[in-house]
């Protein structure tokens, strides 16, 4: 059983690139391949134009790695943690001026055992930062935190991306894909699906906005088919999902008016009707007729 | 020059995570003291102060409790057959005396009691003497209490061995697991930390823990129970370091492929268990059938609690003891190098 599978891959220095997926879509397999923690049974992998086998040391050297669900000492402190990280490394900045970077110089003499979960996932960051690496992976480096802390996460993420430094990172999450990402390739069952900037992903779904709209029960009413509404201006595609009727479409503002009269005609009164901008979650769930997350909105 | 040596961070992380952890410390240090203050008073030596002798209610009973209450090593019980019974296989009294017309005594005793057999012997004396019985042969006595030979000076060596074992183990093997569960050490792999610079941290970082363990231990043992040391304590050092170095490759071997808490756990035991019976930490190994020697000898407990006795209570040069110390580092060595082939990281 393989958890990847014929995944080709170009990551370009200076970018800030995203493997977006459900849980058990092989993101994790396929970062630890490339970090060199995981033998491939077949393919290459290539690491600032080394090879992992040959140049281990000289790769190690420059790239950071933070893994999914590392658990770091609980009784170091947080700069002692960081002053061992920095030993690894040949070069780097001061453990200090790091965990200035992450915000958690007011924490220096923590323990880790007392950090919030944003704080260790910041401090897990850290120590992948303390090399001064080239190259930095992030394993799902947002899970399970608050959206305070999550955009904490994302400045500094972004503030590395904007030294000309290159970012891999995997993530369930679309709107850090959409955030963070300057190209992203969308994962499922092992395969890239899906392959280009969070734009052009959403552009390809035909129109850049979504119509959501859901239709009071009756009795004896037929179901609604997509040729119902296939005829109305600008929409680009239908989806059908519990119950919801979901219309791509380029300009909201044309096909709205024309969306009500159609309603009228077919005798059905609306129980909700919103608007709003594609995202990935809409490209995932049009490419694979599935959610991200079980519990995705 | 290097700003940051990783040996000594990595060593300095262990000693701050051991020192950060008062449960660990005092399991490490504390618990054998505990241990040594607990067996050394249970087993002190120390005369027989008194017999408890049940006397079965009878007519001629009165004389026979007479006759035993004119030593005051005796303390007697009266009661019934069934009552008498009851004490003596309760171990509230050590002998049952059923007296008869005679007079004629009968001893109900337990043979496999020592305490019972001498009371058996004591009882017997006074009665015989208060019969009438006249000694024949002067005698005279002379009493040994020689430290070196008593119990608890058997014992310090043993547990000094003891703590060696279960600390390569749990400081070693266990915290190597622990660890690898919490992927620390595949986050270690990520960055160009060098391999064998990790085990030499557990490794010295094990060695400074083990240092003050012991000395505390044998200041202790020799401070309240006056336990000295008769051979050289360079000797002693050199087998307490041997028997680190050992324990710390069994531990490294342990822990070499268990994945979680319960297979390094059962290992452990699996590993501790029969060197703890059979290693002579508490009575000598020599009690065991000669059949099973052999294989009792050739545990690594078994020739490191030897030396140590051996320097310390006989003062036996280190010369002596080359064999033990063959059979203990071939442990080691054995150990280390299939640990470091079958080491899993990540």
């Amino acid at each position: 059983m393989d958890a990847v599978r014929g995944l080709d891959l170009e990551i370009e220095a200076g970018e800030c690139f995203g493997l977006l997926g459900p849980n058990g879509a092989g993101k994790t397999t396929t970062i630890e391949i490339i970090e060199g923690l995981l033998e491939a049974t077949s393919g290459d992998v290539e690491v600032l134009g080394m090879k992992w086998g040959q140049q281990d040391e000289e790769i190690r050297q420059r790239i950071g790695i933070s893994l999914q669900e590392t658990k770091l000492a609980e009784k170091l402190s947080v700069l002692e943690t960081l002053t061992l990280f920095r030993s690894f490394y040949r070069n780097g900045p001061d453990p200090v001026e790091t965990m200035r970077r992450v915000s958690l110089d007011e924490k220096a003499a923590a323990w880790v055992g007392k950090l919030s979960g944003g704080q260790k996932q910041r401090l897990a960051v850290a120590c992948a930062l303390v090399g001064d690496p080239d190259l930095l992976f992030l394993d799902e480096p947002t899970t399970g935190l608050d959206p305070q802390a999550r955009r904490q996460l994302w400045d500094i993420i972004r503030g590395f991306g904007e030294q000309g430094r290159t970012v891999l990172l995997t993530t369930h999450y679309m709107d850090e894909a959409d955030k963070l990402c300057d190209r992203v390739a969308i994962v499922d069952h092992g395969k890239v699906i899906a392959l280009g900037s969070p734009r052009e992903l959403i552009a390809s779904l035909g129109g850049e906005h979504i119509i959501d709209i859901s239709i009071l029960d009756g009795a004896g009413i037929p179901q609604l088919q997509g040729n119902d509404f296939s005829a109305l201006p600008g929409v680009q595609s239908i989806r059908f999902e519990d119950g919801q009727i979901s219309l791509s479409v380029a300009e909201p503002h044309i096909t709205l008016p024309a969306l009500l009269v159609r309603l009228k005609e077919l005798k059905r009164d609306l129980a909700s009707l919103t608007t709003r901008h594609a995202s990935l979650e809409d490209v995932f769930v049009t490419l694979t007729g599935r959610h991200l997350r079980d519990n995705a909105a | 020059m290097k700003k940051y040596s990783p040996l000594t961070q990595l060593v300095l992380a262990r000693l701050r995570e051991f020192f950060r952890t008062p449960e660990i410390v005092f399991w490490v240090y504390g618990f054998p003291l505990l241990m040594v203050v607990a067996l050394g008073i249970a087993f002190r030596n120390q005369p027989v102060e008194h017999i408890a002798v049940g006397i079965e209610n009878s007519e001629y009973g009165q004389t026979a409790a007479d006759a035993l209450s004119m030593n005051k090593k005796f303390e007697v019980l009266r009661c019934d057959a069934e009552g008498c019974r009851l004490k003596l296989r309760t171990g509230k009294t050590d002998i049952v005396v059923i007296a008869a017309a005679g007079p004629r005594y009968e001893y109900f005793y337990d043979p496999t009691r020592p305490e019972s057999v001498l009371a058996r012997n004591a009882v017997d004396d006074a009665l015989q003497r208060a019969s009438g019985r006249k000694d024949v042969a002067a005698t005279a006595e002379k009493q040994l209490t020689e430290p070196g030979a008593r119990y608890i000076d058997f014992l310090v060596p043993g547990l000094v061995g003891m703590g060696l074992l279960g600390g390569g183990l749990w400081g070693v093997g266990f915290v190597i697991v622990d660890m690898r569960i919490r992927m620390l050490l595949k986050r270690f792999i990520a960055t160009p930390m060098k391999r064998h610079q990790f085990l030499s941290g557990i490794m010295i970082s094990r060695f400074i823990f083990m240092v003050p363990e012991i000395v505390i231990l044998l200041a202790f043992a020799w401070i309240f129970f006056g336990v000295r040391i008769q051979g050289s304590f360079l000797s002693v050092m050199f087998f307490v370091l041997l028997g680190a170095f050992t324990f710390s490759g069994i531990g490294l071997l342990i822990a070499s492929r268990a994945n979680t808490i319960e297979t390094v756990s059962g290992l452990m035991n699996l590993v501790m268990l029969p060197m703890w019976i059979l290693s002579g930490i508490f009575f000598s190994s020599e009690r065991f059938p000669a059949a099973a020697q052999p294989f009792i000898q050739a545990l690594p407990l078994t020739p490191l609690i030897y030396s140590l006795r051996a320097v310390i209570l006989e003062g036996t040069s280190l010369v002596q003891l080359l064999p033990q110390a063959a059979i203990l580092g071939a442990w080691g060595i054995v150990t280390f190098v299939l640990a470091l082939r079958w080491f899993r990281w990540v």
